[in-house]
């Protein structure tokens, strides 16, 4: 996509707070648990609206759950999450937080896009299709505004051509493409990506983060990655937390991170992938 | 024993009778098992235990019965508490909740074998639980288990012949009647030869459709 026409962050009435580099997320204690495992372990950690920021750590350090938590695909067992200025697991009546009920997670998770490591495209709709559906049936978008935006999507991420294809026509490579174009088609102000350049051939990643590079560029959103590629993170990211045992044990910009560490633990799992 | 022509077209006015009866029975048995196997498969994930459990429960016991004991019930008990049905209604909804208990577990595998990355995506893209079964699962899982849903159609025309117990004449009921009453055996095998006409087309057809939906 070319630099006169970015993206813009309008919401589509969701009453969320302005993009001005406010708090937008706020983990307060979580903790998760799978079974005897605790993954996280009473976890604080805040991003400022619009930033863009890179989980790194071993693997099993509670990265991709974070992820998951703020998708909704996992409940915390203990803590709270806000999103803007809403719990995403619980709301507010007579001045108690309680369990929030689908209908206010739904609300509040509208704000939120995620792509996946295995892209998870719909099979059984044509590339269009697959990026019109939500926007049509959740947002309530006509079929055709809903077309038109599809239709710059792709254009942003160089699939034009490729609309009136099914998922299983295309390569890795370009189904990760499509799932980037139909989670912003959403227009969320926050975006998850998960690994999403690890399950793709390796002369297929550079087309993907390019189109992620210009995103994180060109537009005001919110971006929380997971990823193996350091010189990726070091490009788009404001900030590099380092997960270790479900905990943040560092954090600062990628120059400092990358650079000079502060954690020996850092230090080591940077210099057992770099 | 010498094979006569003539026995074969004195059977035949009774032949097409049944063949009406036994694609009657195919055809709505066959509607009502897909569409109320679904209702069951879908009723079995019901986050309601009432829902779940009553269903569960009921589709194991037809399973484990035998559909002529399932005929038999209907037939000659049910009457005594509700509406009657003439024969050859009774044995199609036999036949239909008979099979449907199949193809409900047919419905589940499918159901089950869509990955979890699309319920996934489909939560990420906040799609509601409706939708995301009408258009993203479902058209998914019934590709899948469209093979085994045929071959169940199959087994449907092969089992048919049961109504027959219930006074609903199928082609083998006709021609076991005829039988009995010329002392012949001709139309035995005309039936034989009946049953192999509809189902191997059957047969193919499914596989055609297999074809076009497995992508």
């Amino acid at each position: 996509m070319s630099a006169d026409t970015p993206v813009k962050n309008d919401h589509d009435g969701n009453d969320n707070p302005p993009v001005d580099g406010s708090e937008l997320i706020r983990f307060d204690k979580v903790t998760k648990r799978f079974g005897s495992n605790t993954v996280l372990d009473e976890l604080d950690f805040s991003v400022a609206s619009g930033k863009h920021v890179t989980l790194i750590g071993p693997s099993g350090s509670g990265k991709t759950t974070i992820l998951r938590l703020l998708m909704t695909l996992v409940k915390p067992d203990e803590g709270t999450i806000k999103v803007g200025d809403n719990y995403l697991f619980h709301e507010r009546r007579n001045g108690h937080l309680a369990p929030a009920g689908e209908k206010h997670i739904r609300e509040v998770r509208k704000n939120i896009g995620m792509v996946f490591q295995q892209f998870n495209l719909f099979p059984n709709m044509k590339v269009l299709r697959n990026i019109t559906e939500a926007p049509v049936t959740v947002l309530g978008l006509s079929k055709d505004e809903a077309e038109q935006r599809a239709r710059e999507l792709l254009e942003l991420v160089g699939l034009t051509e490729h609309l009136d294809k099914y998922p299983t026509q295309l390569s890795g490579g370009q189904q990760q493409r499509v799932a980037i174009a139909r989670a912003l088609a959403m227009r969320p102000q926050v975006l998850l990506l998960d690994e999403v350049t690890s399950a793709l051939d390796p002369e297929l990643v550079a087309g993907v983060l390019d189109v992620l590079r210009d995103i994180a560029r060109t537009t005001d959103i919110t971006m929380l990655c997971v990823t193996h590629e350091m010189n990726f993170a070091r490009d788009i990211s404001d900030q590099v937390l380092m997960f270790d045992s479900g905990r943040v044990i560092e954090s600062g910009p990628p120059e400092k991170i990358f650079s000079e560490p502060e954690q020996d633990r850092t230090r080591e799992f940077l210099s057992a992938i770099l | 024993m010498n094979w006569d022509w003539q026995v074969v077209d004195d059977f035949m006015p009774r032949f097409w009778d049944g063949v009406l009866v036994t694609l009657q029975a195919l055809a709505i048995g066959t509607l009502i098992s897909f569409a109320l196997g679904l209702v069951w498969a879908l009723a079995q994930r019901s986050p309601l235990v009432w829902v779940r459990w009553p269903v569960t429960a009921v589709t194991e016991f037809i399973r484990n019965t035998p559909l002529l004991v399932q005929l038999f019930f209907l037939f000659y008990v049910v009457p005594n508490f509700g509406p009657s049905m003439s024969p050859l209604t009774t044995g199609i909804v036999g036949l239909g909740l008979h099979y449907s208990t199949y193809t409900a577990e047919v419905y589940r595998a499918g159901i089950e074998g869509v990955p979890a990355g699309q319920w996934e995506a489909a939560t990420a893209l906040s799609l509601s639980r409706s939708r995301t079964w009408r258009a993203v699962i479902l058209p998914q899982a019934i590709r899948r288990v469209v093979p085994p849903l045929g071959n169940y159609v199959v087994a449907m025309l092969k089992d048919s012949p049961m109504i027959a117990t219930i006074g609903a004449f199928d082609m083998l009921g006709e021609a076991q009647a005829f039988s009995n009453e010329t002392f012949t055996t001709e139309a035995l095998t005309v039936v034989g030869v009946a049953f192999i006409v509809i189902a191997y087309p059957a047969s193919l057809l499914i596989r055609a459709l297999e074809r076009r939906l497995v992508r």
